[in-house]
């Protein structure tokens, strides 16, 4: 019986999320809560010289930087980022005092006064002056490339912020329990959260645990922003004695917390007549924002996936990540990927027009195969699914008919192929070395792991590994809320690795119970012997090499495949682009719960969508200026044209029934192939979102 | 305030202007009900007000009384809306599933996806790109 993987299995979720049981950080009630407020910066650069409570103090709880028992910063890569300002401001919406209060209306109603010694804040980051990470990735002789090369082409692409706009918030709940605090919310990433209370709080504070409640979206929002918003909670909660709610609203959680970073990312590219890529130099500039949270790591997986799924011999990628006096950018689903998939697919295409080939030939010719080299030098397995994408997305699509058919027409057709590495990137999972486990239970199994259920199915496609690798039916696993005083630390859920990563641990541990059992049920050896765990940790495949130092080796144990193709209207009245039509074809591997894998790729090219051609963070002062959905847009029903998936199944040995990592992939593609779709409308567009504004100019440009 | 809350009698002691989300969420002791937005732009809130879908967080709690409202909660557990979003996938982190529901309550009967389409445009979803939610609601 080992039938629930490739199935789409009842989920675990049950029926709660559709009648209203499912419980969020919001919903949760505790006796003698009071409600948290964040009191934050009005200036985006320079040093706080007064601050004046305005306001009656009776029934209010005040927390300053000077109430933190431990160390004052939001543990990261870096540790720059105060919990609370102590003195420097370096944006404008950083927290300096925390309040709570029983009353909702005189919580709000307080006022403070925080007076300043202005600095002369900088929000270009072509002018920054504040590097957090710089990398430097080369393969081959660059410069003999070019001077080999037939034709040069050269190319600058801007990518915008986005705003995840998750449905539900950011929010917590803190409950001081038994000399420790428990907090509760809405949390990707459980142990992190708990190693900032643990750096926050220090050693007086013995008994922290986090529980992440049902989470409503997080797309990387709740990556690491909750580790910030989990200690306010904890000290209003640790001052008072009381359990303290702090939801944040619309407006603030869109004001204060992280984004996708804006990018610069410049392409000279060498290539012969015939369309080979014989060098390539890309530079990226990412702006990081006011403290360096990810911005190395999503600077890494930018760069090394900035010249695309392409064999080139000869490349020379550089990147930098710098300080702005804008809130931090942070993790985004693509994680520095979608930036630089954007510019290098755009620029294909007008390398292909250059030549005045075909840009799918240019493409083809040029997409890597099993046994090519990668930038880092990777060796691609028998699993590199290129060109098998790229040729289902055609035909799929029916590209080449609609590209001749739309020719002069106000419908265009644009293509776009990208990949996505499945996992940490480099050494990163050696060093999480997660660790996950499957216990018996009186009926079955239960699993125990602390990746978080927000939507993608983490419950579901985990209990359906377990069942198959035990071979017993899959109502009979259940799995554990991700409570860290419980669950061991499985690492964070990110970075496409819930699935691939974690449900391979699950997966070997799964399979070492099975031995433990003999030929017994689970429920039948737990009458017997009682309970048993098999606690299993993340082993790196034998053939991984990285060079950390020199980006030189397998920067991902695999990586997923995917080819989008992007139909569009133009109406020439207004500038405005309506997409008709996206399909999305992506190899991951194996297909665990397709309905779910569906989802995944039909949600991210949704998010795609919305940053290609709505979403626009507009930036004043180093604030966002519209911090509201009424003028910041996101797809609605009739903004989402319809979304064609085809799932393709080229296995990864080292990945549970051979899946891949697939969250993120799909949100790569998009962009790229809608502008592209825009080309094909002889409209030069480089720069993201493709607004009416920017298509009106683009159409004054072309004639 | 008195007004009929998912069929059954309810009078509430809230400010008049206060808004029915937290009405409802709070003094009724109903959460289904979700905010997303707090202006009425994500339909995460959506409920029945006489049998139209409206934003609860732009109604005053004034302006149903006497009305009928109806809540997720007062759908049960066993509408077979509710069975086929989850089936469908057509919810994934949940948040905006509430909402969604009520107002793909009041579509009628053999609905086209074009006018499930125009039904939903005031209600938000980040994870699905919709097309799981058509698939829930059509299958009806």
């Amino acid at each position: 019986m080992a039938d629930a993987v490739g199935r789409s299995v009842p989920r675990k979720d049950g029926i709660g999320k559709a009648t209203g049981e499912a419980r969020y950080a919001d919903d949760l009630t505790f006796p003698g809560l009071l409600y948290g407020r964040t009191i934050r910066t009005t200036i985006p650069c320079g040093r706080i010289s007064s601050i004046a409570l305005d306001f009656d103090q009776a029934g209010f709880t005040v927390v300053s930087h000077r109430d933190i028992p431990g160390r004052n910063v939001v543990p990261l890569i870096v540790d720059d980022q105060p919990s609370l300002v102590e003195d420097e401001v370096r944006h404008g919406a950083e927290p300096v005092l925390l309040l709570a209060h029983a009353d909702r209306e005189k919580l709000l109603a307080a006022e403070v006064t925080i007076g300043y010694v202005a600095g002369t804040p900088v929000f270009d980051p072509e002018l920054s002056r504040v590097c957090f990470k710089d990398v430097v990735i080369e393969k081959g002789d660059v410069a003999g490339g070019f001077a080999a090369a037939d034709t040069i082409v050269e190319g600058t692409y801007r990518t915008g912020h986005q705003e995840h706009l998750y449905i539900e918030p950011n929010g917590v709940v803190a409950v001081p329990e038994d000399g420790g605090i428990a907090v509760f919310g809405s949390i990707q990433c459980p142990f992190y959260v708990h190693q900032a209370l643990v750096t926050l709080l220090g050693p007086a504070v013995a008994k922290i645990r986090v529980i992440p409640t049902e989470t409503g979206g997080g797309f990387g929002g709740k990556e690491e922003f909750p580790s910030m918003l989990a200690g306010h909670a904890a000290l209003l909660a640790l001052k008072s004695g009381r359990p303290v709610k702090m939801i944040y609203d619309r407006a603030e959680d869109m004001l204060a917390t992280t984004k996708r970073h804006p990018a610069i990312v410049r392409h000279r590219t060498g290539v012969t007549r015939e369309g080979r890529l014989v060098a390539m130099e890309v530079d990226i500039l990412l702006d990081g924002g006011a403290y360096s949270t990810l911005s190395p790591v999503v600077l890494s997986r930018g760069a090394i996936h900035a010249a695309g799924p392409y064999r080139c011999p000869n490349v020379r990628i550089t990147g930098r990540a710098v300080g702005t006096n804008t809130p931090p950018n942070g993790a985004f689903r693509g994680f520095g990927v979608p930036q630089t998939a954007f510019a290098v697919e755009v620029h294909l295409e007008r390398i292909a027009e250059v030549l005045g080939l075909d840009s799918v030939r240019l493409r083809e010719r040029n997409a890597l195969r099993p046994g090519d080299t990668t930038v880092t030098g990777q060796r691609m397995g028998s699993d590199c699914s290129a060109r098998q994408v790229l040729r289902a997305a055609l035909k799929k699509s029916g590209y080449r008919r609609k590209r001749t058919a739309y020719a002069g027409t106000d419908r265009g057709i644009g293509v776009a192929l990208y990949y996505h590495g499945s996992g940490f990137t480099g050494g990163g999972e050696v060093r999480l070395a997660s660790r996950a486990a499957v216990e018996l239970t009186a009926n079955g199994v239960r699993i125990l792991a602390s990746s978080v259920e927000f939507g993608q199915g983490t419950r579901t496609m985990h209990a359906q590994i377990v069942a198959d690798a035990l071979a017993i039916p899959y109502q009979d696993v259940e799995v554990a809320e991700p409570d860290t005083s419980v669950v061991p630390d499985s690492g964070p859920t990110v970075a496409s690795r819930t699935c691939m990563v974690v449900g391979r641990i699950l997966e070997r541990a799964a399979i070492e119970l099975r031995e433990r059992l003999g030929d017994l049920s689970p429920a039948e050896y737990f009458r017997r012997h009682g309970p048993v765990t098999v606690v299993k940790q993340y082993e790196a495949p034998d053939w991984i090499r990285w060079d950390e130092a020199g980006f030189r080796g397998d920067a991902y144990a695999t990586y997923g495949w995917g080819c989008d193709v992007a139909e569009v209207e133009l109406d020439r009245d207004t500038g405005e682009i309506r997409p008709l039509r996206l399909t999305a074809v992506v190899d991951l591997g194996k297909a665990i719960h397709p309905a779910l894998a569906r989802g995944q790729v039909e949600g991210g090219t949704a998010q795609g969508v919305g940053y290609a051609l709505l979403e626009q963070v507009v930036m004043r002062e180093g604030l966002m200026a519209n911090a509201q959905l009424t003028n910041y847009l996101i797809p609605t029903t009739l903004d989402t044209p319809p979304i064609d998936v085809v799932l393709v199944e080229n296995p990864y040995p080292g990945g549970p029934s051979g899946a891949k990592g697939l969250g993120e992939l799909p949100m790569n593609g998009p962009a790229p192939a809608l502008v592209n779709a825009i080309r094909h409308l002889g409209l030069d567009l480089r720069t993201i979102p493709a607004l009416p504004e920017a298509v009106l100019e683009a159409i004054c440009a072309s004639r | 305030m008195r007004f009929t809350l998912n069929g059954k009698p309810a009078d509430v002691t809230a400010h008049p202007m206060a808004r029915l989300l937290d009405v409802l969420r709070e003094e009724c002791g109903l959460p289904g009900t979700k905010e997303g937005c707090g202006e009425g732009e994500c339909g995460a809130c959506t409920v029945l007000v006489d049998g139209e879908a409206v934003c609860s967080c732009l109604i005053p709690v004034a302006q149903v009384e006497g009305a009928l409202v109806t809540t997720i909660e007062g759908l049960g557990t066993a509408h077979p809306l509710q069975r086929a979003f989850m089936d469908e996938v057509g919810a994934q982190c949940g948040i905006c599933t509430p909402g969604m529901i009520m107002a793909a309550v009041t579509l009628g009967p053999k609905a086209t996806l074009q006018e499930v389409r125009t039904k939903l445009a005031g209600n938000l979803c980040r994870c699905t790109g919709y097309e799981a939610i058509y698939r829930a609601i059509l299958r009806q």
